[in-house]
């Protein structure tokens, strides 16, 4: 930020970063994530998604829960209104992500088209990550860091789901069984773990139940109605709960 | 209009970006035109967070219940069992989702050599 010459020292810098920030996805977090694809990859293709489909998906929506909701929305014959309803009202909740990153990446000369780009690769990972260490990246260089890190994240998991696309169908049973099994034992403890207040618990356990139960009693609709009656319910919850402790709202 | 009603090689790729990229990318886009005028804790929010959760865990509970491929195979009983033991480790664990991951795997494939 004070450097003497900024502009002749921007480039090399600005490089250094953006490799910093393709060192911060391969983290822990960035592990999970990439075990998460791993099953991603097995539920697309028993799903009957082609190769070129399933990484089309990764690459283009780069939201893992708005995947599987799509995913889940076309196995249960939904319409294309009513899976592109589903899947975006499982990703209202990037806006306000984004919304809380924008002021934190965005230096003085930033122009407006580099966020937008970047925009695309918010998702949770890089948004925790971000959230964690852009404070302790100078200001001018956190695009090209959150650069590395987002961009990194996205490519990365796109070919991973292709490679384990192609090796699904010659693996032992009981490894695709494995495989099939990672994505939603990644949703149960990663949707516990994101909620923030006791309202998001509400919902995980409500959603859990009324999932299969609408799936048997509203086929194509399952979801829809699971999430708005699941979700409606506990924030009548929270709502109830913060009117009982008097609390101001 | 479904995902297989149209045969033709792009309608599954028009499908995706309509119903995936577009539903997904709009609310990211708005985000950075709104930048900072949102508050977080604000209690539209909040029921927007809950309807979303929800939403993810009705396809998750799908997913235990009615798996498809070779996890299909396994009884729910079993993929039930396996997801609340991982669940639990993750929880006591101080909310380790990595244990919790490999604590629910390693149930589950115990199970499966057991023949459950």
């Amino acid at each position: 930020m004070n450097d003497d010459n900024p502009q002749a020292a921007q480039p090399g810098r600005a490089r250094r970063w953006l490799l910093r920030g393709v060192r911060a996805a391969c983290s822990v977090p960035g592990l999970i994530l990439a075990s998460a694809h791993v099953g991603f990859a097995g539920l697309a293709k028993e799903a009957g998604f082609t190769l070129a489909e399933s990484m089309f998906m990764v690459a283009a929506v780069w939201a893992l829960p708005a995947n599987v909701v799509l995913v889940g929305a076309v196995l249960s014959g939904a319409s294309l209104p009513a899976a592109a309803f589903a899947v975006a009202l499982s990703s209202v909740r990037l806006m306000p992500m984004v919304v809380a990153l924008v002021p934190e990446m965005k230096a003085e000369r930033t122009r407006g088209w580099v966020l937008y780009v970047l925009a695309h690769c918010v998702a949770v990972t890089s948004w925790v990550i971000a959230m964690e260490r852009l404070r302790a990246v100078p200001r001018e260089m956190r695009t090209a860091y959150y650069a590395g890190l987002g961009f990194t994240l996205v490519i990365g998991n796109t070919l991973l789901v292709g490679v384990v696309y192609l090796l699904v169908g010659s693996l032992p049973a009981w490894v695709t069984a494995a495989l099939l099994f990672l994505t939603p034992i990644y949703f149960l403890t990663s949707l516990w773990s994101s909620a923030r207040e006791r309202a998001g618990h509400v919902a995980m356990a409500t959603g859990l139940v009324l999932g299969p139960v609408f799936h048997v009693l509203l086929p194509g609709f399952d979801l829809l109605a699971a999430g708005l009656i699941g979700g409606g319910g506990a924030f009548l919850y929270h709502w109830l709960r913060r009117k009982g402790d008097g609390a101001p709202a | 209009m479904t995902f297989d009603a149209i045969d033709a090689w792009w309608w599954p790729f028009l499908f995706i970006l309509l119903a995936g990229w577009l539903a997904t990318d709009a609310w990211r886009f708005l985000g950075v035109a709104f930048g900072g005028r949102i508050r977080e804790d604000s209690e539209a929010l909040v029921f927007v967070r809950a309807v979303a959760t929800a939403l993810v865990a009705a396809v998750i509970g799908n997913l235990f219940v009615f798996p498809s491929g070779a996890l299909a195979d396994t009884t729910a009983a079993l993929r039930i069992g396996a997801a609340a033991l991982g669940f639990v480790a993750y929880l006591a664990a101080g909310k380790r989702m990595l244990l919790g991951i490999v604590v629910g795997e390693a149930a589950l494939i115990a199970g499966m050599a057991a023949g459950w």
